[in-house]
Formats: C-alpha cells, sequence, structure tokens
C-alpha cells in the first residue's frame, strides 16, 4: 500500500489547481489521479477562448488554460498518474484504483480532495419519447467528437438547452460545416451569457426558441426529426402547437451533475440543492479530511472560479495536514427566498483569518433587486444588483468583523429582497 | 442442404437453436437484424415467472412453472445472471380478494409450489417501501429475474460452438416448398433446409403465411417502460405485480437482475411492426400506475425509457407444433408473455419434434458449458489483479458507471457471434447502460470498434443498418 | 439613416441596443444601460470582430486534431474565409502552444496559432 499526505482525485482544473495549492503551503506528498490519458479534464475540449480573464488577466481556450496548470504541476514536481480510474474511497481516506500497469492498487491519504468534476443529464434524465435511434448525443460528447476526434456528429442539428455548451457547440458544429436549426431553451431565458448567445447565435442566425422543448423524437436507425412545442407556465407542451423541424441529430445540453459516485462511498454528506457535498469555508465535507471542489462541488459557469475554490481547498487541506485548521462551532448558511443555494453551506469563524466569499445561485431572474446576508435577524450586507441570473453564479462577501461582531450567531441567511 | 434452418435469433430461436446444437444436425439461424436478441427480446419485463397467470389449459399454463424450474441449472451451464427474488401481486381492496385467492388457486392448478397469501403486515414487513393502501398479496418465491438479451446471447453462443450457423442482416422475403424441404429466400442469398423452425417474434405470422393456408395474424402490442439508476436499485426486492381489476392489468415493479429498478409496461395494440417508439401518454401512464404499487416514485433517478413489442395473436396463447398443410415447417409463434420464461421449455420441445422427425443421433462431443464475459464490476480486488496480469486491457475503465474495462470490451467484440455495434457492446458489457447512459464511454467504444473491427468510425454504428453516429471529418461540407 | 437592433454582450444585462447609421456611421445608440453599452454598438456596427477557434488535422501526433485560434481578433465577416483556408492545413507532430500555423490567414493580417501541445508518435 503506498501512502500520501494528500490525494487529490481528478486531473481537470480543481483538482490542479487544488494540488498547486497545497503545494505551495508546503505540502510536498501529493499525487494526483486522472482517468485520462492527459492532465486537463474537460478543458481538453473547450478548444472555445474566454477563459482565464479573472486568474491570468488574459483571455485563454480552455486547452491554453490548462496547460498553464499542467506547467506548474510539472514544474513543482507534483507526482501524477494518468489513465488511472479511483474504483473506491472509504470513509478513511483508503483508496482504491486502477491501471493497465499497476493493476489494482490502494493508497492511504491523510487528506483527499475530491475534483471529479461533473457529468452531463442524459436523455432519460428528460424523459423525452419518441424514437431510440442514433444522432442523440449530448452536447459534450459531440464536442469531444468535433474537438477531440475531427469527427462530425451530424449534419443538420437542433439543440436542446441554452447553456452555454448548448450555445458554443451551436457556433462549433456552424463552424464545421453543420446547419444548425435551432435552439430550444425550455425557459422564458437563457441560461448561458449573453456574449454567447450574440456571438454563438445571433452571428450565424440560429434562431433561440425560448418556452419550448422537443416533445417527440423521429426516427428509425438514424434521427430524421424532432418535433418542438411551446410550453405553458408551467413548463408543459401545449398540445397542438407542435412543429417538426427535420435534422439528423440532436444535442442535449439540459444540466450538469456532480459526479459524487465516489463521495457517497466515503460517507460524504451531500446537499439535495447542489448535489455536491455540504462543506464548510475550506471545502471541507462532514468527513474529516476530505474536501470537494469544482463542479464535484457545485456547477460553475466559469474556470476561473473553480481553480478560485480549488485554491480555497488546496490551502485548507495544507492546513488540515499541518494541523492548523481548528475543530470549532460551526455556523450554518442558508440560502433563502430567490436564492437557491450557497456554498459553503457552514462557517466556523475560528478558521477565517480574512474575508470570506459566498458563491449563490438564484431562483429566477431578478433586476434591480438587492442581495442581503443577514446573521440571526441582522441583515449586515446589502447590495443593489442591476441583475441576477440563475444561470450567473453569484458571490457575496462576509467580512473578518462582520463574524467577530456576531460571535454567538446561529445562522447566517443569504436572501435576494426588493428593497 | 441444412436439416433446420431457424428464423429469428430471439430467445425462442437461441433456445431452440442451442437444443438442436445436441445432435448431430445441420443447424442455421437466419436473423434479420444485425446481432442476438434484438426483437422482443431486447425489450420485456425481464421477469421468469411463477406461472400462476395462464388460464389452466392453455400451453402457457403448461409450460410456465416446469420451465421456471429449469432456469437455475441453465443460468450455470451457460454463465448468465439469473435471481429467484420472488413475486409479490398486490391487492389493494379488500373486494378483490376473492380475485386474489381465485389467483393462487389457479397457480396451484399451474403447478406453482410454494403460493401463499400474505396480509398487509407481513407484506410490508417483507417489502417495507410498498404504499400502505396495500391490504394483501399472493407472494410467489419461485418468481426470478434474468437479462433476457444475455441469457439469449449465452445460448447463441452456445448453439454457435456446437456447431449452429449463424447468418445476420438476413430478412427472409420468402419461403418455398421444394420436394425434400423449403428455400428460405432473403435479401442476401437462398437457404435450403429440410425443416424450418418459425421463432421470427412479431413477424412469424409473416413466415407462417409463406407456406401455409391457415393463416397467423400477429398484432404487435407495445409496452412501454422507465428504467432507473441503480442508486434505487434495491427499492423493491421482489418483483411486484398488480392484482388485475376492472380497470387494468396494472403494471409491474421490479428490480432487474443488473442492479436497476424497471417499472412497466402498459399495453397499446399498434400496427407497425418496427415502432419501438415511447409516447408521452404511455410513459405517463406507466409512471401513474407504478406509483400506486409504492410509497414514492423515484422520478428524479430515470436513466432511460424503451418500447418493446409482444407477439400477440388472437387465440391468446403460444403456436408451437409443425404446421398442419406445411410438413415440415414447424411455428414457435405468438411467444409472448411468458415466452420469456417458457423459452427453455419451448426449445426442448421444439428439439423433440425434430428428433422425432429426423432421428438424428446425438453428439458426444457435446459441450453443454458456456462461459461468459468476466466482468470487472463484480470481481474481487485479487481477482482483478490477476486478471490485469494476465492482461492489462482489464485495468482500463471505459465506461465510468458502471466499471466496464477495455478487456471486457475486447472480449465482446471477439468472442464468438462477438458484439459489431455500440449496443451490441452494451448488451453483452453493459457499457453504455448506466446512469450517463454512454455520454462517457461512447467515443471510447466507437474507436475500439472501429480499430479491432478494421473499419472506418463513420461506419460504426449503434445497431446496424443506416445507425450511424458519424458523419464524417470537421469541414468537409464547407 | 438606416436603425440597427443589438444585444449588448457587456454584462449579463443584455440591454437592446438601437442604434441609428448614416452611411455606416454612428449617429445614435439608444437603449443601454451604461457607457459600455455605446462603446459596444460603435464596434459592433463599424467594426465587429471575432476571435476563431477551430481545429486542424495533424499527422504523426498522438492527437488526430490540433486545436487553434486567431491571434487576435479577425473581422467577422472573414470566419468562413479562414476555415475555407483552414480545411486544406495538415499539420505534422510535434506541436506547441503558439506555433504559427497559418500565417496572415485569409489575407487579415492575422496568424493562426496553436492553442495545444502534441507530441508526435514517433521522434
Amino acid at each position: 500500500m503506498q501512502e500520501y499526505d494528500l490525494v487529490v482525485i481528478g486531473g481537470g482544473p480543481a483538482g490542479l489547481a487544488a494540488a498547486v495549492a497545497a503545494k505551495e503551503q508546503g505540502i510536498e506528498n501529493i499525487l494526483i489521479l486522472e482517468r485520462e490519458a492527459k492532465l486537463g479534464g474537460i478543458l481538453n475540449q473547450c478548444i472555445h477562448n474566454g477563459f482565464g480573464l479573472h486568474v491570468f488577466k488574459e483571455e485563454l481556450t480552455g486547452p491554453e488554460y490548462a496547460y498553464r496548470f499542467i506547467n506548474m504541476i510539472e514544474d513543482k514536481f507534483i507526482r501524477y498518474k494518468t489513465e488511472t480510474m479511483v474504483i473506491d474511497l472509504s470513509k478513511d481516506k483508503l483508496i482504491t484504483a486502477v491501471n493497465k500497469t499497476d493493476g489494482i492498487f490502494t493508497i492511504q491519504a491523510k487528506a483527499v480532495i475530491l475534483a471529479m468534476g461533473c457529468r452531463e443529464r442524459p436523455r432519460g434524465a428528460l424523459n423525452i419519447p419518441g424514437a431510440r435511434c442514433s444522432g442523440i448525443f449530448t452536447a459534450g460528447t459531440a464536442q469531444k467528437f468535433v474537438n477531440i476526434e475531427g469527427m462530425m456528429p451530424g449534419k443538420s442539428i437542433v439543440i436542446l438547452g441554452s447553456g452555454d455548451i448548448g450555445l458554443i457547440m451551436a457556433r462549433r458544429m456552424t463552424l464545421e460545416g453543420a446547419h444548425v436549426k435551432a435552439v430550444v431553451e425550455l425557459m422564458p431565458y437563457s441560461a448561458g451569457l449573453t456574449r454567447n448567445i450574440v456571438q454563438c447565435l445571433d452571428d450565424y442566425d440560429i434562431p433561440l426558441k425560448l418556452n419550448h422543448t422537443v416533445t417527440n423524437i423521429v426516427g428509425k436507425d438514424r434521427l430524421e426529426g424532432v418535433y418542438i412545442a411551446p410550453v405553458d407556465e408551467n413548463r408543459n407542451p401545449i398540445p397542438n402547437e407542435e412543429e417538426y423541424i427535420p435534422c439528423d441529430t440532436l444535442l442535449l445540453s439540459v444540466g450538469l451533475l456532480p459526479e459524487n459516485e465516489l463521495s457517497k462511498k466515503a460517507t460524504v454528506k451531500l446537499s439535495p440543492l447542489t448535489g455536491g457535498a455540504e462543506v464548510d469555508e475550506g471545502r471541507e465535507t462532514n468527513v474529516d479530511g476530505i474536501f470537494a471542489c469544482g463542479n464535484v462541488l457545485h456547477v460553475h459557469d466559469l474556470v476561473d472560479h473553480v481553480t478560485e475554490e480549488s485554491y480555497i481547498a488546496g490551502n485548507a487541506a495544507a492546513r488540515y495536514l499541518k494541523g492548523l485548521q481548528k475543530q470549532s462551532k460551526k455556523i450554518e448558511v442558508k440560502a433563502k427566498d430567490g436564492a437557491r443555494y450557497v456554498v459553503p453551506k457552514f462557517i466556523s469563524p475560528e478558521n477565517i483569518e480574512t474575508d470570506l466569499e459566498l458563491s449563490f445561485r438564484v431562483r429566477d431572474i431578478y433586476k434591480d433587486h438587492y442581495v442581503s446576508v443577514y446573521f440571526d435577524e441582522t441583515r449586515v450586507a446589502h447590495q443593489k444588483k442591476k441583475i441576477l441570473t440563475p444561470g450567473e453564479m453569484q458571490t457575496v462577501k462576509v467580512t473578518a468583523e462582520m463574524l467577530n461582531a456576531h460571535t454567538h450567531c446561529n445562522e447566517i441567511s443569504i436572501q435576494v429582497e426588493k428593497e | 442442404m441444412y436439416d433446420v434452418a431457424i428464423i429469428g435469433a430471439g430467445i425462442t430461436g437461441m433456445s431452440i437453436a442451442r437444443e438442436l446444437s445436441k445432435y448431430d444436425l445441420k443447424v442455421c439461424v437466419l436473423e434479420k437484424e444485425v446481432d442476438i436478441a434484438m426483437g422482443t427480446t431486447k425489450a420485456n419485463s425481464a421477469i421468469v415467472h411463477a406461472g400462476f397467470d395462464a388460464k389452466p389449459g392453455t400451453l402457457k399454463a403448461k409450460l410456465n412453472a416446469k420451465a421456471n424450474s429449469m432456469f437455475d441449472q441453465l443460468s450455470k451451464d451457460l454463465d448468465f445472471h439469473f435471481r429467484r427474488n420472488g413475486s409479490l401481486v398486490l391487492c389493494f381492496d379488500e373486494k378483490d380478494m376473492d380475485h386474489l385467492r381465485d389467483l393462487m388457486e389457479q397457480g396451484i392448478q399451474n403447478g406453482v409450489p410454494d403460493l401463499v397469501i400474505l396480509d398487509k403486515a407481513a407484506v410490508l414487513a417483507m417489502e417495507p417501501n410498498l404504499s400502505e393502501d396495500v391490504v394483501a398479496a399472493l407472494y410467489a418465491p419461485t418468481g426470478g429475474i434474468v437479462c433476457p438479451y444475455e441469457m439469449a446471447i449465452g445460448m447463441a453462443e452456445n448453439a454457435y460452438e456446437n456447431g449452429v450457423e449463424f447468418f445476420f442482416e438476413n430478412t427472409v422475403l420468402d419461403i418455398q416448398k421444394l420436394n425434400n424441404g423449403y428455400a428460405l429466400i432473403t435479401d442476401k442469398n437462398t437457404f435450403k433446409s429440410k425443416l424450418v423452425v418459425n421463432a421470427a417474434g412479431v413477424y412469424s405470422d409473416k413466415m407462417n403465411n409463406f407456406v401455409s393456408s391457415s393463416k397467423l395474424s400477429i398484432i404487435p402490442r407495445r409496452g412501454e417502460y422507465c428504467v432507473f439508476d441503480k442508486e434505487v436499485g434495491s427499492y423493491v426486492d421482489k418483483t411486484i405485480f398488480q392484482l388485475p381489476t376492472k380497470l387494468g392489468k396494472g403494471v409491474l415493479v421490479t428490480p432487474t437482475v443488473d442492479g436497476n429498478l424497471l417499472i412497466g409496461p402498459n399495453a397499446v395494440d399498434i400496427d407497425d411492426k418496427d415502432d419501438l417508439t415511447t409516447t408521452r401518454i404511455g410513459l405517463d401512464e406507466i409512471l401513474r400506475k407504478a406509483s400506486l404499487s409504492i410509497k414514492k416514485m423515484p422520478s428524479h433517478a430515470i436513466i432511460a425509457s424503451f418500447t418493446g413489442l409482444r407477439a400477440r395473436t388472437e387465440a391468446d396463447d403460444f403456436i408451437i407444433g409443425e404446421v398442419p398443410d406445411a410438413k415440415g415447417f414447424i411455428n414457435a409463434a405468438g411467444i409472448e408473455s411468458p415466452g420469456l420464461t417458457c423459452a427453455p421449455f419451448i426449445g426442448a420441445m421444439v428439439k423433440e419434434f425434430i428428433v422425432e422427425m429426423l432421428h438424428p443421433l446425438e453428439k458426444s462431443n457435446f459441450n453443454p458449458l458456456r462461459k461468459g464475459i468476466h466482468h470487472f464490476l463484480e470481481m474481487t480486488n485479487e481477482e482483478r489483479k490477476a486478471l490485469i496480469k494476465q492482461d492489462p486491457a482489464y485495468g482500463k475503465i471505459v465506461c465510468r458507471c458502471e466499471t466496464v474495462s477495455e478487456g471486457e470490451i475486447l472480449s465482446a467484440i471477439h468472442r464468438p457471434l462477438g458484439a459489431t455495434t455500440l449496443d451490441g457492446i452494451k448488451r453483452r458489457t453493459r457499457a453504455g447502460s448506466g446512469r450517463c447512459q454512454a455520454g462517457f464511454c461512447m467515443t471510447r467504444v466507437l474507436d475500439i470498434l472501429s480499430r479491432e473491427l478494421e473499419i472506418k468510425r463513420t461506419e460504426v454504428t449503434k445497431f446496424g443498418g443506416e445507425s450511424k453516429l458519424l458523419v464524417g471529418k470537421n469541414k468537409q461540407d464547407v | 439613416m438606416d436603425q440597427k437592433a443589438l444585444v449588448c454582450i457587456g454584462c449579463p444585462l443584455g440591454c437592446r441596443l438601437e442604434v441609428t447609421l448614416e452611411n455606416s456611421e454612428v449617429l445614435r445608440v439608444t437603449g443601454q444601460s451604461c457607457r459600455k453599452g455605446k462603446t459596444y454598438a460603435i464596434k459592433e456596427c463599424t467594426n465587429p470582430t471575432r476571435i476563431l477557434t477551430t481545429t486542424v488535422e495533424v499527422e504523426n501526433g498522438f492527437l488526430e486534431v490540433a486545436s487553434i485560434k486567431t491571434e487576435k481578433d479577425i473581422p467577422k465577416d472573414k470566419l468562413f474565409d479562414c476555415i475555407k483556408e483552414l480545411k486544406k492545413v495538415r499539420l505534422t507532430a510535434p506541436i506547441h502552444i503558439g506555433d504559427i500555423v497559418v500565417a496572415n490567414i485569409a489575407d487579415t493580417g492575422v496568424n493562426i496559432i496553436a492553442t495545444t501541445n502534441c507530441e508526435a508518435l514517433d521522434t
């Protein structure tokens, strides 16, 4: 059995940044386990630009962003194993992994950072009726075919879901010679960035059908077309208003789910709101010495935010390993009213040295609303926001002073308020 | 000239093929699809029925309980998954208790062992997630679950190893009587055979009607299902039926032998024998009806839905035997539920007919055993270690959700009657049948198929025909 | 005078801008909530540019295609000219981030550069 101070499960942007941060804090004995042949995770197939504006102050493509971190890993001599799948993790931080050369092997870690990312929701999760022909792909699968293998999954495309992956793929497929006939969105708004709507759809005259969904899939062997229909206020398709769109491909961009199968094996408690672990300010889970960051914790919009969160987890893991984390009272953080979820879920004031950022998402679109922070019944922050959208992760600051002033507080809450 | 030509590589045809492979006979299987188990066999409830359901006097009733008892040995010989989990028929109304007792009585007449009626407390003690509305249930401990395509593939591989020849993508377009047998004309070739076995599923009427004046009519009956994530795979342990009432037959809730939860089916007669679409109405119906049996429908955990077609006849029974006006043409038609359960017995029955007609010798070298693919997921770490040492491909995980290794994929391709399509890989290894539904492994499996079969990636299909996955290279159409 | 409708991409607000143009010159912008709106509208109406990211085929590499981009933004109406030119390009591994793949693509004065590393199969 091998022993490591810190094992990072997943060599994507979260895992790489967490490992870099821990190493910078003096943790020497680190191992990253990655299932793909190379580090970088999903960034390797995100060949579009728009990454890195926060972290590197320049605009990079996904692979370029990944290589910045891969180079850091190499320069810092952080060890990693690729083409290695972790198949078990116990709450005592015993890891079982497998690859071709080592076979099955176990590692005892003193601390573990979960950085397994997320997966896409498949067709079944929506239970879209119709044919079970070929030509139906998740947007990410199509992205891998096109960007990594250079192969086109279809010629005439309908995309269901207008999150950023769906929008990005609309442009990618168009540039590579396919005809994207429509992007269909169940909600009255897109979950994607405005910039992507303009530059991925409007630039190529691709219609965005808001308040619509795919109601039926037609085809024998290969997809021949889909029916789409407008939906009512309860998101149910309106009968008799269906429209048939011939196409050979349906791409699904209908949401991402944090991939927490290993976390469950380690008895990590998961939040029904995020699908990820319930963590404290250092991104430590309920299981002593097991941390989580990136999309396995909650789905992010920007890799820059993943990096920032992973630095936090890496730093906290280092503090944990050095015995600097204090066991102290934890205050629960709650998302209320217009706020859907907030990360972290717990704060230990004694471990906070500087200001703390809370990340949250809102339930709906709010214009000219206030984001408020309450310590029990006391409002300590009240910020006006021109716009809040569910697609854009928000942050709000909790300062050391606030925490010091409310040491006996039982609950911190975030609320979206009209005034 | 073949001794026997079997039309159809579903569970019925494969059971017959395997039985015949015990004899010194030249046997071929003609299948219109690209693989085994592509019709009714791939999409049904996957239940080994105890046998209380069929009306006494019918073939279904005669065969069911006997066939049920064959599964323990058969699943060992052919190395397929089978579990005798038992089944419950739920009664929700005191007024229906007579019907429940009648059902038990019918089961006893049909030879089903160990039937017992349990009261509400006993039922809920056995299955705590069942609805509080249950008043009693008929418990049949011999009920079981099986993977139908794995079973059919196991039979096919064993039949092949014992000399049966297979011809896929051969659609029988016509059957002509010859002096000494039949000529089966397919879209690829003509096969001559002394005897013909019609195991063509929903198309068995068409095959019968080529040679007989007593016409058959198979009405495909659609049944829709939802499959749930393994996360809720043990929500119930037994197969949960609902007592048929005036309102209909009800739908079942059952664990699958692979560890998922399955609900369905509804029953809608349709015209198109190739229509495997699911419908909004149908899916809603099964979810609504299944909800009656359990405390809470775990709708969030649905990972796939599918449709199967039952080969229903007006006679509402199996049609097994030589066609009176077509000597040497044997029907195994109308094999709807409990057809999967009865398949091993039907195989033995049809074999008996053929042995009487042709008097073949038994093979001395018949090998009754077939070894399945080593499933990484089911091995101990010691077994995994040993296997990876022998073949490192078992150390590379290709399908994340079901933990399927590259070694299993390679075995699925290179074993007898190996997989040539994505679905073929899925049915043999479960790669792609998990919670992400191939989002992760599709690109990998496609690459492996292309490499191993030495075909272009654009030629790889999901299930044969035109079900291709890739259309060309980037910028090809710019 | 021409009217043109745009959606500002400066922030998630996505202000709907009305631009009044005369002889391709922006006379007036309305609908914006901040200064970004006008700057964006003028740029979009007079000289819209984009970064192009795509792939090119690779020979003798661990990758089958390499990801690439325009080093700077290029005129929007040149995107497909670039794609057509890139269709013919075949790179030979090894490839490094920043390598110039095509100089002065489609006469834009902008180079195409590699955005990934790709080792050669045999070196």
